[in-house]
């Protein structure tokens, strides 16, 4: 963290960048927020890179390229996939930002550290090694290992590398040991009637905040569908379920063929519900119908929803796999 | 209340259709007197990658209980690479339906040319026939669109 910091301040003083687009202290220790640096004051006193910086900041550098100057942008190994993606779809500016890439050693999950019975929370601390995490609590301290408090998609960790950077500070380690799609096959062997059991109980509890809208890289169109009133989905109805599926399989619709999978919509989600699995979905859907796809990888490809081939399959054939 | 019950069931079935192919389809059937349930309700849209996936989700909502979208063969769109864009779209949004458990089998795509009558009319018996089987949308409907 002190690299990135000092590291920070030397481009900001030699005028390489304008501003620094990171991480400010939040007010527990375990709620950092994204935020612009102009001062290297500044930066020493609230700049932070921990587990619990799991913000993806590629979204912001949409704003940040209409910004004066360069900013200088640390992206995670995971985040840097999104950037490029917004440089795919013109929405990025690569010329405005100076990339840092930041190691990964996994990012924390709050919601999981609670799942592990742990109550009345005062502050976290994580040790050097990012093995354990010392959770302070009114009664009296619990040591956590760092594995267990993961989030879902570091889990599923697509690498470690960074898929652009100027330059890169700090260390990652591997923190993969789930398959991506095993959940979305689970689903998948389900009978109709349990598979709409099941996303009628998660979705059920969806509260219609829009903050897998609005912190998705990918979702970044000015004007959204969401914010009409014309729209049927614009209040939440109690009666029915409808409102719920038809959001959410929008909302996934949207992003298909464009998700780098970064799993920021499940983790913003206050309702804890599990976004990425329509997101998945499409994209298992899409690796196995078009041929191996990731998101970000090439600025310069081609989405699959944006291309066809001759031979594609045909709509209702695949509709009938179960 | 038994007067539901003996009531039958009538599908209502919304069937999106290429002006450039199906949609004259659909004529031919008619002028060649072939029949087709009257359940189905056609829209005319200029080509099948007109029809947004919202559409169909707005289909359901309204309290159809069946929704097919017939187009030009691959190769034949008036607009030389419509249908292959429809083709991706819709096979991943029914890809999603069946993921999110709507019953297999309520929305469908065909291709229908301007010449094949037979096959407009085959193809509407048969998926009025699977939506029939398949009874009343409940999944996927609105209650508050519900007249």
């Amino acid at each position: 963290m002190q690299e990135m910091i000092n590291r920070a301040k030397e481009l900001l003083s030699d005028g390489t960048v304008n501003r620094v687009l990171g991480w400010r202290r939040g007010d527990m220790s375990y709620n950092p927020e994204p935020s612009y640096f102009e001062t290297a004051e500044d930066l020493d006193a609230n700049f932070v890179y921990n587990g619990f910086c799991g913000a993806n900041l590629s979204k912001y550098m949409i704003e940040g390229s209409k910004l004066e100057g360069k900013t200088l942008v640390f992206l995670k190994p995971c985040d840097s996939y999104s950037f490029n993606q917004l440089i795919a779809e013109h929405r990025v500016d690569r010329d405005k930002a100076y990339i840092i890439g930041v190691g990964c050693m996994g990012k924390l999950s709050f919601e999981k550290i609670k799942e592990q019975g742990v109550k009345g929370i005062t502050n976290i601390t994580i040790d050097d090694a990012n093995e354990n995490i010392t959770v302070e609590t009114l009664y009296g301290e619990k040591t956590l290992a760092y594995k267990d408090c993961m989030l879902e998609r570091c889990h599923v960790c697509k690498g470690k590398e960074h898929q652009i950077f100027d330059e890169t500070i700090g260390e990652s380690r591997d923190t993969k040991d789930a398959d991506r799609f095993a959940e979305v096959e689970k689903i998948e062997a389900m009978s109709p009637e349990e598979k709409f059991a099941f996303f009628q109980n998660e979705l059920s509890r969806c509260i219609r905040c829009n903050a897998c809208r609005n912190v998705c890289p990918a979702c970044s169109c000015r004007k959204c569908v969401f914010d009409s009133t014309k729209f049927d989905s614009a209040q939440k109805a109690n009666v029915d379920s409808f409102e719920e599926r038809m959001f959410h399989i929008i909302r996934a619709f949207h992003v298909a063929g464009r998700c780098t999978d970064c799993g920021e919509c499940s983790r913003v989600c206050p309702q804890g519900i599990p976004l990425h699995l329509f997101n998945r979905k499409f994209i298992k859907d899409i690796d196995e119908f078009y041929g191996e796809f990731q998101a970000g990888v090439d600025p310069e490809a081609k989405s699959p929803l944006t291309s066809f081939t001759f031979n594609d399959v045909e709509p209702g054939v695949t509709g009938g796999r179960r | 209340m038994s007067i539901t019950a003996n009531e039958e069931f009538k599908p209502k079935i919304v069937a999106f259709c290429c002006n450039w192919c199906s949609y004259a389809g659909a004529d031919l059937a008619g002028s060649s007197r072939l029949v087709y349930p009257a359940d189905v309700k056609i829209i005319r849209v200029p080509c099948s990658c007109r029809v947004n996936p919202m559409f169909i989700l707005h289909a359901f909502e309204k309290g159809a209980d069946g929704v097919i979208l017939c187009g030009c063969h691959p190769g034949d769109c008036h607009y030389s690479t419509g249908n292959y864009y429809a083709r991706r779209r819709m096979a991943l949004l029914f890809s999603m339906l069946d993921y999110i458990g709507v019953e297999h089998g309520r929305t469908r795509v065909e291709w229908v040319s301007a010449a094949e009558g037979v096959k407009f009319s085959q193809t509407m018996n048969e998926f009025v026939a699977k939506i029939t089987s398949l009874g009343k949308n409940v999944r996927l409907e609105d209650l508050r669109c519900r007249k």
